[in-house]
């Protein structure tokens, strides 16, 4: 008996319904017809909701640039299209990637974070445990210390800004500051460096002087609001303000406090400077004060001669926050200073702006920037003469944007 | 029983309104792990000085025959010159215009090798190599530049001995300029 009276009902709830629309639509419909140029898009229903939003199909050159070993192709890079991108924050499916081995697919419900070595009581922690813990956020910027590389080349390198220079990133990272856990397990006084292990096919180890866990360093478990990507270190990564970025170990498994550095291949054959004497700088931790004009730069065309255009990059730096950036249209003779746009924030990506009318004329668009600390971003030609050729790692030159009178955009090394 | 149910909801009415700040900020929720703290799996770092090099021994001889088969692939059958890492040759090219870091030339620690090979080598199987075979790799490739000799065994004891060319070639930036 309760059916067809729950039928009925339906029935009746769809004639209203169906009566309702057909009266609303009929209208407007009926008007479009008398309103020349109104875009298709006013004339029908949009697509439907999505359970996970995706950009623009408009969109779809804005990419990382994937640029890994044929052979092995989990151990290589992904450049984030700075030149795409405006504000500060790098969305997450854009964020560049570095990986020695691969994304591992880790199940949350599997994967432990030990904490041993000098401490009073070695404690594992699994996810569920470490979601309930107080977290804190923090905008901050991670870069790989092999980005900008190719400008150590004897010629510049002709690519576009974000695939020259985008392993750097930026994201807000919300997780557990990593001295709650620290304290739990009791640091034993002897303790002065912490050896880090990913869960990746590389089980990647690094050193990390223990002070710098101490001070600002989370075990980030979300970034920008949402998990973290599988490639950013499901389920949980190490995120160090400032510093290089393998030492910010994702999938992390283990951390172990110890007396001396584990001196690893990542922290002896990788990731140290040789320098034209032979000896080689190690544990050169923070990422130095870097900018970079994002717009215009090589790839882009300047449609007006004369015309103005709006210069627009990002400026930061590891030891802090950005002061000041400046920008030369003559290659470094003359300089005038940019606007910053805020929040300025610590080791953190900063916008900066300035609007120029350009006449036409052959230019060299370079920026600057001073830290909090007062480094001044060096020219390429005292980097080299500091560093040597042979580094590899931490380039942070000033980089120059050739304007020719065509508006064309090349990469130069100066005037 | 209805006077208890109306008393039983009072209380829960009164439990869930109330608000009050923990005693301590946060539970603390880590596992006791001394268990693990033993176990091979979370003892894969090998340090300078050996800690935590597993039983086991292995030649150069050995070790050729394992690198043709699983190294040269990538890394040349010189072990320099192919898609991977140079590993072998270059000893003393640092300073020159052209250095090239391979293993016998740059690493300062024999014990890294051991411990990089086992965690990361051959990338499409890491962790397959059994310690003798690792062993004999390291020895295969350290005597390629005489740094030992090419009949000598390497094993747990030995390994962290073996005196690498660019042992000083490092200067630590860390903690002096991080201040």
């Amino acid at each position: 008996m309760t059916k067809p009276s729950a039928n009925r009902r339906q029935f009746l709830q769809k004639a209203a319904f169906g009566s309702a629309f057909a009266g609303t639509f009929s209208l407007p419909v009926w008007a479009a017809q008398d309103i020349p140029g109104l875009p298709e898009s006013m004339q029908k229903p949009g697509e439907n909701f999505t359970n996970y939003g995706q950009p623009s199909t408009h969109e779809q050159q804005v990419i990382r640039w994937v640029s890994a070993n044929p052979a092995a192709p989990g151990n290589g890079v992904s450049w984030t299209p700075l030149h795409d991108l405006q504000g500060t924050i790098t969305p997450n499916g854009l964020h560049y990637e570095r990986h020695h081995n691969g994304v591992p697919q880790i199940d949350p419900n599997q994967h432990l974070l030990l904490i041993d070595g000098l401490v009073d009581k070695p404690l594992s922690f699994d996810v569920a445990s470490l979601l309930r813990y107080p977290m804190i956020s923090r905008i901050c910027f991670i870069e790989c210390g092999g980005n900008s590389n190719s400008g150590w080349r004897r010629n510049p390198i002709q690519s576009k800004v974000g695939y020259a220079h985008g392993l750097v990133s930026s994201a807000e990272w919300t997780g557990i500051p990593l001295k709650l856990l620290l304290q739990e397990a009791g640091i034993k006084t002897d303790a002065k460096w912490v050896i880090a292990e990913g869960a990746d096919g590389a089980a990647l180890n690094i050193s990390i002087p223990l002070e710098k866990l101490l001070d600002d360093a989370l075990l980030a478990l979300y970034q920008n609001g949402e998990r973290l990507r599988p490639e950013n270190g499901y389920p949980m990564r190490l995120v160090l303000p400032g510093w290089e970025g393998i030492l910010n170990v994702k999938w992390l498994r283990q951390l172990r406090l110890t007396q001396t550095p584990a001196m690893s291949r990542d922290e002896t054959s990788q990731y140290t400077e040789l320098q034209a004497d032979g000896k080689a700088r190690q544990f050169t931790f923070i990422m130095e004060a870097k900018s970079l004009i994002t717009s215009p730069s090589l790839g882009m065309v300047l449609p007006d001669n004369p015309g103005i255009y709006q210069i627009s990059g990002l400026a930061w730096s590891g030891r802090g926050k950005i002061a000041r950036v400046e920008i030369s249209a003559d290659g470094g003779e003359s300089w005038l200073d940019a606007e910053l746009h805020g929040p300025i924030l610590d080791c953190s990506f900063t916008r900066f702006s300035l609007p120029w009318h350009w006449q036409g004329d052959y230019a060299v668009l370079q920026s600057r920037a001073t830290d909090e600390t007062g480094y001044v971003q060096p020219t390429r030609e005292a980097l080299v003469a500091n560093r040597g050729r042979h580094g590899f790692f931490h380039y942070n030159a000033i980089v120059s944007w050739e304007i020719t009178e065509e508006g064309d955009i090349n990469h130069v090394y100066g005037i | 029983m209805f006077t208890e149910f109306k008393f039983l909801s009072t209380v829960l009415l009164v439990a869930c309104c109330s608000l009050s700040y923990a005693d301590t900020e946060y539970q603390t929720l880590g596992k006791p792990a001394q268990h693990l703290t033993k176990q091979a799996q979370w003892n894969l770092t090998i340090t300078p000085e050996g800690k935590n090099l597993p039983e086991g021994h292995g030649s150069a001889e050995q070790g050729a025959k394992i690198f043709a088969l699983k190294c040269a692939a990538c890394h040349g059958p010189a072990g320099i010159g192919a898609s991977a890492e140079p590993l072998i040759g270059e000893v003393g090219s640092l300073t020159s215009e052209y250095p090239e870091k391979t293993i016998n030339s740059y690493w300062p620690y024999a014990t890294t090798l051991f411990d990089y090979i086992r965690r990361a080598m051959p990338i499409d199987a890491p962790f397959s190599l059994s310690a003798n075979e690792v062993y004999a790799l390291c020895a295969y490739i350290l005597s390629q530049d005489g740094i030992i000799n090419a009949t000598q065994e390497l094993n747990a004891n030995n390994l962290p001995q073996v005196l690498m060319p660019n042992k000083e070639g490092f200067v630590a930036i860390y903690p002096e300029e991080n201040q």
